[in-house]
């Protein structure tokens, strides 16, 4: 062999090398997301049944549940989804469609740029500083959801920017040649065409909120809470009920976090199970996401 | 143009017919401009609560704690009869379990990236990119459980000292935790790099592996310093893996084998506890907010930096 044939041949087998490492670390990081799905299935799936998902928090592990902690999740994504999305949808809608060109504008996108590295506790700050004790709105559901709204709101921003960017410019152009005003081109094309991105954007911000533990902790969640909120509705006239708003309130992920930190075996068993559900909610979630993404990419051809 | 197959809204909106005045549909319009602004502005305003919540509670605990005390007593025991309050145990605690995490991250997200984006192909790809970002999607409370009770347990059979709380299970965790920001923001980065500087490379002789060290790994360091400055300020700021498996206890230490609490633990201990609004207490976790803001502001503007020296123009 010649020297050069020599070079060639360890070049060429280092680069196999290196293929089979990158290989190897791909599937050590995959193994890790199984490993841990895993010990959660281990350690939880028997204490799962119908008692764990209608029992109030115990102080005897065999008796706990998780019934105020799931219904508090899906009222405080009420509350996130109903401040985060309009606010969001709107802000891109702004900064694409009508921002003009100026120091106020990139003031808006250097700062929205910025809070999306925020680190998430520091939102449970200010809302402990403002929302619980400047605004007086208590440790309920409607500052937990608020917080939680303020923490995605940027990413709600930056994935509506990105599905609205997505409609071709001819689409507003042909709108505008019929005499469509910019509203109208907005609220009839631009927003319709993007919905499926939109939508997708929505839901994973959402799965993010779900799964927030840090900021609802600072601002004051309980983790014994043994009765449900005010239901939503009423027998009187205007028969919905906003009580339920100003309830304390606790959410899966700090009922687990809760019986993680103790001490006896029995409560980390409940952790697991409630880590699969949450665990659940979150996959399902950006499984829809992928489905909605999957289905509008097919029915859009630009 | 191919017709695009979303249905076109039936009911024709009847505007251009039956338009009271030339004035109204223009009013409606600046209306709808102005709320749409508004809404823009909204996070502006949620910057400003940040800052000036942080700030103002700051202001007021640094009246009774001097500034040099904070950034440099090497004790905080802010809760205790006897009250310290340096913040460096608790920077300690935040810079040890955040190096931990960069040691997995960096290197398995970088090689990843390399892997996916010059090694394998589109089907691999457009498989294992989905199944990495759920790594990202699981909430942090069921890392933290994964940490303390499976990490833990595990690493102490290789240390059988180690104890139960620990820096070093807490970092591995949150460095696989944040490996998919880091691999698929540098993949992104390497395949927005154009094909013939490739091309180029292997007409010379260059093997895969040449090409992508020496080709195109440096060409897309401008956006792989984004990825791994995103990482760093995920890990800085990562708080229940830390406050579930690192520990409670504030320790200047740099031994990643001890327990010790970094800052975003402290807060939540804090927030655990029944301190009374209002007291030296309760500052500071509002103190130790606006440190470990200032740090990841810190890294995002040097990663800003370092992101427009590596700038290449193709």
């Amino acid at each position: 062999m010649t020297p050069i044939q020599r070079k060639i041949a360890r070049h060429k087998s280092l680069d196999r090398f290196f293929a089979f490492e990158g290989l190897t670390v791909m599937i050590v990081a995959l193994l890790v997301l199984l490993a841990l799905v895993g010990q959660l299935m281990f350690d939880g799936l028997t204490r799962l049944s119908w008692q764990f998902l209608t029992s109030f928090p115990s102080r005897f592990p065999a008796q706990a549940g998780i019934v105020s902690a799931w219904v508090g999740t899906i009222l405080v994504m009420l509350v996130t989804a109903l401040a985060a999305i309009p606010l969001g949808v709107g802000a891109a809608i702004y900064l694409e469609e009508y921002a003009p060109n100026n120091w106020a504008t990139e003031l808006i996108e250097i700062n929205i740029a910025n809070l999306a590295g925020v680190p998430s506790i520091v939102y449970g700050l200010m809302a402990l500083g403002l929302l619980v004790y400047q605004f007086h709105l208590g440790q309920s559901f409607l500052t937990a959801g608020l917080t939680l709204g303020m923490l995605i709101l940027p990413m709600v921003i930056i994935a509506t920017r990105e599905a609205i960017r997505s409609v071709p410019p001819y689409v507003r152009e042909a709108a505008y040649a019929l005499g469509a005003t910019k509203w109208q081109t907005v609220r009839d094309h631009v927003v319709p065409y993007s919905m499926g991105s939109i939508l997708t954007g929505m839901i994973l911000a959402l799965s993010r909120a779900v799964g927030e533990t840090a900021p609802l902790i600072t601002v004051g969640a309980l983790s014994f809470i043994a009765f449900l909120p005010h239901p939503p509705w009423q027998e009187a006239f205007p028969f919905v009920s906003f009580e339920w708003l100003f309830d304390p309130f606790t959410v899966m992920p700090i009922q687990m976090f809760n019986w993680v930190s103790r001490p006896q075996e029995e409560f980390h068993v409940n952790a697991a199970a409630a880590g699969l559900i949450l665990l659940a909610m979150t996959l399902a979630m950006n499984a829809v996401a992928i489905v909605i993404r999957a289905r509008f990419r097919k029915r859009i051809h630009w | 143009m191919e017709a695009n197959v979303v249905e076109m809204p039936v009911e024709q909106k009847a505007v251009c017919m039956s338009r009271p005045s030339r004035f109204a549909p223009r009013l409606q319009e600046r209306a709808i401009e102005r709320l749409l602004q508004l809404a823009a502005f909204a996070s502006v305003a949620i910057t400003f609560g940040i800052v000036g919540v942080l700030a103002y509670e700051s202001v007021l605990f640094f009246q009774e704690v001097s500034i040099a005390d904070f950034l440099t007593d090497r004790q905080w025991t802010p809760l205790f009869a006897d009250a310290h309050y340096g913040i460096l145990p608790l920077v300690s605690g935040t810079l040890v379990t955040t190096l931990v995490a960069l040691l997995v991250a960096i290197p398995m997200g970088s090689l990843i990236a390399i892997y996916l984006s010059e090694y394998a192909s589109r089907k691999v790809r457009e498989c294992v990119k989905p199944a990495l970002e759920l790594l990202s999607a699981v909430p942090t409370v069921v890392y933290g459980y994964f940490a303390l009770l499976f990490v833990t347990p595990a690493l102490q059979h290789i240390w059988p000292g180690l104890p139960g709380f620990n820096m070093l299970s807490a970092g591995l965790v949150i460095g696989f935790m944040i490996v998919p920001y880091v691999s698929s923001v540098s993949e992104d980065a390497m395949r927005a790099v154009p094909t013939y500087l490739r091309e180029g490379a292997f007409a010379l002789g260059a093997t895969r592996m040449q090409t992508a060290l020496r080709v195109v790994f440096p060409s897309a360091l401008s956006g792989i310093t984004a990825a791994y400055v995103l990482g760093v300020s995920r890990a800085i700021g990562e708080t229940m893996v830390v406050a579930i498996a690192a520990g409670m206890q504030p320790t200047l230490t740099l031994n990643p084998l001890e327990p010790a609490a970094t800052m975003t633990a402290y807060i939540v201990q804090v927030s655990l506890g029944d301190v009374p609004h209002g007291s030296v207490g309760y500052r500071t976790i509002f103190a130790t907010g606006l440190m470990l803001l200032s740090m990841t502001l810190l890294f995002n503007i040097a990663g800003h930096v370092l992101k427009k020296r590596y700038r290449q123009v193709y």
